[in-house]
């Protein structure tokens, strides 16, 4: 296990650097200068901002001061705000992004989990077909486009929730209802899908056989079977969270990291940029290895550290 | 027959299936009568409504399944009549199956020692500690070698040979009055076949259960039944005792399929083969089902359906051509063969009934 895990952190680290790279290059393709007000400065003036923020030197070289950076854990300072230090202004901002797309995750399995199993108990009733319409609306409605229809109705209309502020948890509803949609829709799908699978499974005849009730065939057999595969979309499933939190963010004025990465691109906030790439990767990876190892945990068959036959 | 020492029985039994095209007549009046103790072989071909008739036995037939008419007496008792509830309680206590394919029939996720004291906590409300003692020794009796290590075992860690013995560790281990046992060993290799099969045998003599045997390999049926019910159509179409099966078939679907079951003495290029395909059970042919496929077929066979004839106390078989009026005709060769020498162990055991030496009866055992 240990080796496993050793050799899944070089892997992370390999594919940080690369995300890295790709990126910085990407990055200075971009239209622009990190400049708002370019035409009322001199050309000396610019010379020396840029000369401030080294960006006089050529791109490699910058790179190079980047990577060196990055590695004592110096990410830069901002460009926006007032020459903040990159990785603190991340940090103050990564919590309600975490919570948001935490609470999108939880939300959006459990309950995807819950429909999708009693749309397979219940095949082909209207329990089913509800199932399946929640699945096709979950998967087709965009976030944003969802985000702005809850503000509408349940913000505007009804006025149960606050539109487009931060502050308890009252306000983290709509946008958790907005971004767990599509995990919703997506785990309901999948389970529903495995789990009418698993039924009609021999061992699943077999249970029934050794008297056990409905529920017990249910809750012992076939929602741990059905569930494992489950596991393997949960990666995607937080990616289409991360990239669906930018938009949703910035419709609900939430200080996260999703609406400043939006931000900061169009200001061509390099370090910031960086950072947050830097961010999405990270967490991208860590959830992966998660699931990698989970899959072990919960999936005899694959389990990493199994004993030999 | 012998009421007192059934143990189950059905009569009348007739089950639909509904399809968008219609119902499917798979099972059509089936009666069945296992005694305490006995090995009951059922045979017909893939579709001829055996493993749907075990299933309506457990109550396990599909959603869509009718159950037009007909009872199953267990112990005096109908189990058409139970509810869902009664049912979980006989099933896996005191009616228990093994299924055709022991890779898929276990639970891929739970130890086998789990697996196996599964149904000593549900219906003996054991603790788990307790219940995988017993699954212990129960792994030991089904000649799990090493059981201490293997019972916190996943099925993928074991051969298919092994797992057909831990699936029949878990049916057995509330000691069943009747074990239903579908096709065990088809999935099997050949040397694997035997090994379970003798262990089954062993083991119905160790907690005498009464087996439900279906199979279609009649090879199978000679080592393992004591009588033998041939099913075609939905409808059991000849039963008897194993000898009177297979050395004295009166009905030609038994004759096709004992001919078409290869031995030793089969000479020639090709293996016989019953020609055509069942009759389609949406729509039921009038008359003997078999008729359109059948060589012997008398033209009463296309009017109206065959009653059981009599050939001896335990053997009855369904078809025309055991009426007084029909023409005699003659089996295939094999069959006559088979008769001939079922003639002739007729004739030992008589001999073996005048009080001279003990008989070997080698030829009954194969």
């Amino acid at each position: 296990m240990a080796k496993y895990l050793a050799k899944r952190i070089f892997y992370l680290i390999l594919t940080l650097f690369i995300v890295i790279t790709v990126t910085f290059f990407l990055m200075k393709l971009l239209p622009g200068t990190p400049l708002t007000n370019q035409a009322k400065l001199s050309k000396s003036q610019i010379a020396l901002i840029y000369q401030q923020y080294g960006l006089d030197k050529p791109v490699w070289q910058q790179y190079l001061l980047y990577l060196a950076g990055a590695v004592k854990g110096n990410f830069g300072t901002s460009f926006q705000f007032s020459d903040q230090p990159v990785s603190y202004l991340l940090s103050s901002r990564i919590g309600p992004s975490l919570q948001i797309g935490l609470q999108a995750m939880i939300l959006g399995v459990i309950v995807g989990i819950v429909i999708g199993a009693l749309g397979a108990m219940r095949q082909n009733s209207w329990v089913d077909t509800t199932t399946t319409v929640v699945s096709i609306l979950g998967i087709s409605i965009p976030s944003f486009v969802l985000a702005v229809l809850l503000q509408y109705y349940l913000g505007l209309k009804l006025g149960w929730f606050p539109i487009a502020e931060w502050g308890g948890f009252i306000y983290t509803v709509l946008p958790t209802l907005a971004l767990g949609a599509t995990p919703l829709a997506e785990s309901a799908r999948f389970v529903r899908t495995e789990m009418v699978d698993v039924l009609s499974s021999d061992y699943i005849e077999l249970a029934k056989a050794k008297g056990l009730s409905r529920m017990g065939v249910i809750y012992h057999h076939a929602l741990r079977n059905s569930l494992i595969p489950l596991i393997t979309i949960v990666g995607p499933l937080a990616v289409n969270i991360m990239t669906g939190s930018m938009v949703v963010e910035n419709i609900f004025s939430i200080p996260g990291i999703g609406e400043q990465f939006v931000k900061s691109v169009l200001t061509n906030d390099y370090p910031t940029i960086m950072g947050l790439t830097i961010i999405y990767s990270f967490m991208l990876c860590v959830v992966l290895l998660i699931t990698d190892i989970l899959y072990g945990i919960v999936d005899p068959r694959i389990r990493i550290t199994g004993k030999a036959n | 027959m012998d009421n007192k020492k059934d143990i189950l029985e059905v009569r009348n039994l007739q089950v639909n299936f509904k399809t968008y095209a219609g119902d499917v007549k798979a099972i059509r009046n089936v009666n069945l009568d296992l005694r305490k103790g006995e090995t009951l072989a059922i045979v017909g071909e893939s579709g001829s409504g055996k493993s749907v008739t075990t299933r309506t036995i457990m109550g396990l037939n599909a959603s869509n399944a009718d159950i037009v008419s007909g009872s199953i007496l267990y112990k005096g008792q109908d189990l058409l009549k139970k509810s869902e509830k009664e049912m979980q309680a006989i099933r896996g206590q005191d009616i228990a199956e093994i299924f055709q394919d022991p890779m898929t029939s276990l639970d891929p996720t739970m130890k086998i020692g789990r697996q196996i004291a599964e149904p000593l906590m549900v219906h003996k409300g054991m603790k788990k500690e307790k219940a995988l003692a017993q699954a212990l020794e129960m792994m030991k009796l089904v000649g799990i070698t090493d059981a201490e290590n293997r019972i916190n075992d996943y099925p993928h860690q074991f051969s298919g040979g092994m797992r057909q013995r831990i699936v029949i560790a878990i049916a057995l281990i509330n000691y069943p009055e009747v074990l239903i046992a579908d096709e065990p060993t088809t999935a099997l290799d050949v040397t694997i076949q035997a090994q379970i099969l003798n262990l089954m045998k062993e083991l119905q003599n160790k907690i005498s259960t009464s087996i439900i045997f279906i199979t279609h390999d009649l090879g199978v049926v000679a080592g393992m039944a004591d009588r033998v019910a041939v099913m075609y159509a939905g409808k059991i179409v000849e039963y008897g005792t194993v000898d009177e099966i297979f050395y004295n078939p009166k009905h030609p679907y038994t004759w096709g399929l004992l001919s078409s079951m290869p031995t030793l003495d089969s000479s020639g290029d090709s293996l016989p083969s019953i020609p055509g395909t069942p009759p389609d059970l949406l729509d039921p042919p009038t008359g003997d089902a078999f008729a359109a496929r059948n060589a012997y077929a008398l033209k009463i066979d296309t009017e109206k359906e065959p009653p059981f004839f009599k050939v001896s106390d335990t053997h009855y078989a369904a078809t025309w051509l055991l009426h007084p009026d029909a023409p005699k005709v003659t089996p295939p060769a094999q069959i006559v063969e088979r008769q001939k020498k079922y003639a002739k162990m007729q004739q030992d055991w008589l001999d073996a009934q005048r009080p001279t030496t003990p008989v070997e009866e080698e030829e009954e055992q194969q």
